[in-house]
């Protein structure tokens, strides 16, 4: 499995924080502001990550999807999107959610299990997260058809897993999509895993980037732990989309360091010396921070700085979000329409009748 | 007022509708240089162009859910199942996705689609391409489930349908395609989504039916109306939101009630409308709720005789309106 994942892949910066000589060149374009908010937005999401496990054990919020480990996949192709952008996210994608702009409380509210943490400010083309599995990516190919429709240059990206390669959707959406060549980004965040399932009981083929030559467009394998490489691949599939050269598939190799979720027990099903390396010697914060630290960019006083900064704004977003108070109970019966059916309201009233709780 | 056919009707609402509002376009397989397997999309290319009139690969789930991000966007997709049959690969899509966009995104997105099919049988058509799903979708909240059975209410009901803010499953008898021909007015108007229609008045039994059997139970009226037997019948249109009101109503008339539909009879939807009538009019009935359905086997099949077995007809309706008019 191991073997599969490692073939191949754009990759700029290594684990040892070396920048590659195309890294160099990726590197030097950059501003000294996009440098540091890479680290800041990684460092941001994996503390937020780290705290809702903790929120989950001590039982405030539900179960939850952590992410750690996935911090450069999510956060370098977020960076390369315009407000303007269509995100189709599935149920992993908080650290995306944040940079499109979802306010942090929101995304606590979400896993509180509360629908507002669905509702994005006003201008936020993020969807609610998608349980089903790939059900999003042909949502992105529809979103995008729009974009083309209206003569507007936004471009939409769904977010998947490698699990959701296997489903129909997948096939159907990058079908369309290229046979459409609609402005679509298709993000894979290869994470090894779905579930217990390991990639190469998923896929025959050894990768999924190969799978988008049956669609005829491009497939991109880039190191999901390198985050300059992911927003440079990332950067290059927008600009594509947006001069109407039409949809890439991208996949970003990762590891899910944590479970499936806060209910799964990972150590049925991977052994620890494959987490051991990832955890070890791939992380792909560690090796930000160290190219970063080599640059001059960032000192361990900054570190401690920032980090003190990251846990008063999720201090203070879980505050935020455990004083707010949740719907009453005949909430349960709005957005079923926009304008409710006399049977909706009749179950309405007939629960007010019984004196729901308020 | 012009006379035309239930199909035209299809096609002068898309027609109209996509004059009107340029966020309306087709999606579907053979919509476009084809005008549609049945021709319901007949000239929709030739007036707006192969990006309004896709023809998509054969790729339901896909249509329904390009559809939905499209409608999230805000456009206005009205996407069509080429037969009823093929919709079950989109009813993740339906079901899980447009049914719920708004709810889990607490009023944030919505998805202002339309899936038109046709449905239904008698055209020998064969296990795969005369089945009735309404049943399927029926116990989804966030859909609604259109199922006119004359060319106004085609035409009324689908500008409605395209006009509405949530999912719309909109069922066309594909046997009333041009069977079935009635006045329509020139100029627009619509019906709105969630009315029933009092189809003929009558004193002794009432018959709840949509779609095509709606005009068996007509025709079998005006036989027993010859018997001296006084036929009240609606038409519901549509299914859900269910228009209760006009249900109960029909049955206050007449004390004794017939529902039909070509649907299976177990699942099918004449079971919540007769547990309707059991909860809220329990004391005007005059007799046990009667259901006429189409079978509980599989499929229609193609075999003749056993397909006109599986088809319900005026005669058949007559039959039962009579034992309850004896009850």
């Amino acid at each position: 499995m191991l073997g599969q994942l490692e073939t191949t892949y754009v990759q700029y910066l290594s684990p040892e924080g070396k920048l590659s000589v195309a890294g160099h060149a990726v590197w030097n374009q950059l501003s000294a502001e996009m440098k540091i908010s890479f680290y800041r937005w990684m460092s941001f999401v994996r503390m937020f990550d780290r705290r809702s496990v903790i929120l989950q054990r001590q039982g405030r919020i539900g179960t939850y999807a952590a992410l750690e480990g996935q911090e450069a996949a999510q956060v370098g192709s977020a960076l390369a999107l315009s407000k303007e952008d269509w995100i189709f996210p599935s149920y992993r994608e908080h650290g995306v959610a944040m940079i499109a702009g979802m306010p942090l409380s929101q995304i606590f509210l979400y896993w509180m299990g509360r629908v507002e943490g669905c509702k994005p400010p006003e201008g936020v083309r993020l969807l609610p997260p998608s349980v089903p599995i790939a059900t999003q990516i042909p949502h992105a190919v529809g979103a995008a058809w729009a974009s083309k429709l209206k003569k507007e240059t936004s471009v939409a990206v769904a977010y998947f897993g490698d699990g959701a390669t296997s489903e129909g959707d997948f096939h159907e959406a990058c079908n369309f999509a290229g046979v459409f060549r609609v402005p679509a980004i298709l993000f894979c965040q290869n994470n090894g895993y779905a579930i217990s399932v390991p990639f190469s009981r998923q896929s025959a083929s050894p990768t999924v980037a190969e799978k988008a030559k049956a669609y005829n467009f491009p497939g991109i394998r880039v190191d999901g732990n390198d985050v300059l490489a992911v927003y440079d691949v990332m950067k290059q599939a927008i600009e594509r989309a947006r001069a109407g050269e039409g949809p890439t598939l991208i996949e970003a190799v990762t590891y899910r360091k944590g479970p499936h979720t806060t209910a799964d027990d990972a150590t049925r099903y991977r052994p620890a010396s494959e987490v051991e390396e990832w955890v070890k010697h791939k992380d792909p914060l560690t090796r930000y921070t160290r190219l970063l630290k080599a640059e001059g960019l960032l000192s361990d006083a900054e570190e401690r700085e920032w980090e003190a900064e990251c846990k008063a704004q999720i201090d203070s977003a879980i505050k935020e979000a455990e004083s707010s108070v949740p719907a009453p109970p005949e909430h349960l019966f709005a957005h079923v329409y926009a304008k409710l059916t006399p049977n909706e309201l009749r179950q309405q009233q007939q629960l007010r009748k019984r004196g729901g709780r308020r | 007022m012009p006379v035309i056919s239930y199909i035209d009707a299809v096609t002068q609402a898309l027609m109209e509708e996509m004059k009107r509002d340029p966020r309306v376009f087709v999606l579907g397989e053979d919509v476009g240089v084809r005008g549609g397997v049945f021709r319901a999309t007949v000239g929709l290319i030739e007036e707006f162009g192969e990006d309004r009139v896709l023809d998509t690969p054969l790729t339901e789930s896909a249509i329904a859910g390009v559809a939905i991000g499209a409608a999230a966007y805000g456009m206005r997709p009205v996407a069509e199942m080429q037969f009823a049959d093929f919709i079950m690969p989109a009813v993740n899509q339906i079901v899980s996705e447009a049914a719920k966009i708004r709810y889990r995104s607490n009023g944030t997105w919505s998805c202002p689609l339309v899936i038109r099919a046709p449905y239904g049988g008698g055209v020998h058509g064969a296990l795969y391409h005369s089945q009735s799903v309404e049943k399927i979708f029926t116990g989804v909240p966030g859909l609604k489930i259109v199922m006119p059975s004359t060319p106004y209410d085609v035409k009324g009901l689908l500008k409605s349908a395209i006009r509405d803010e949530d999912p719309v499953l909109f069922f066309e008898h594909k046997r009333c395609y041009r069977l079935i021909k009635g006045e329509v007015p020139v100029e627009d108007y619509t019906v709105p989504i969630g009315k029933a229609e009092v189809k003929r008045e009558g004193t002794d039994v009432t018959v709840i039916s949509y779609g095509l059997t709606l005009h068996f139970a007509l025709q079998a009226a005006e036989q027993l109306a010859k018997e001296g037997i006084s036929v009240h019948v609606l038409d519901l249109r549509t299914l859900i939101p269910l228009d209760k009101e006009a249900v109960l109503e029909a049955v206050a008339k007449t004390g004794k009630v017939l529902i039909v539909h070509e649907d299976n009879l177990t699942g099918g939807f004449g079971g919540e409308v007769a547990a309707v009538i059991a909860e809220e009019a329990f004391f005007e009935l005059d007799a046990p709720i009667k259901r006429l359905c189409g079978p509980d086997v599989p499929a229609m099949p193609y075999s003749p005789p056993l397909e006109k077995e599986f088809m319900l007809n005026p005669e058949k309706i007559a039959k039962a309106i009579r034992e309850l008019a004896e009850f």
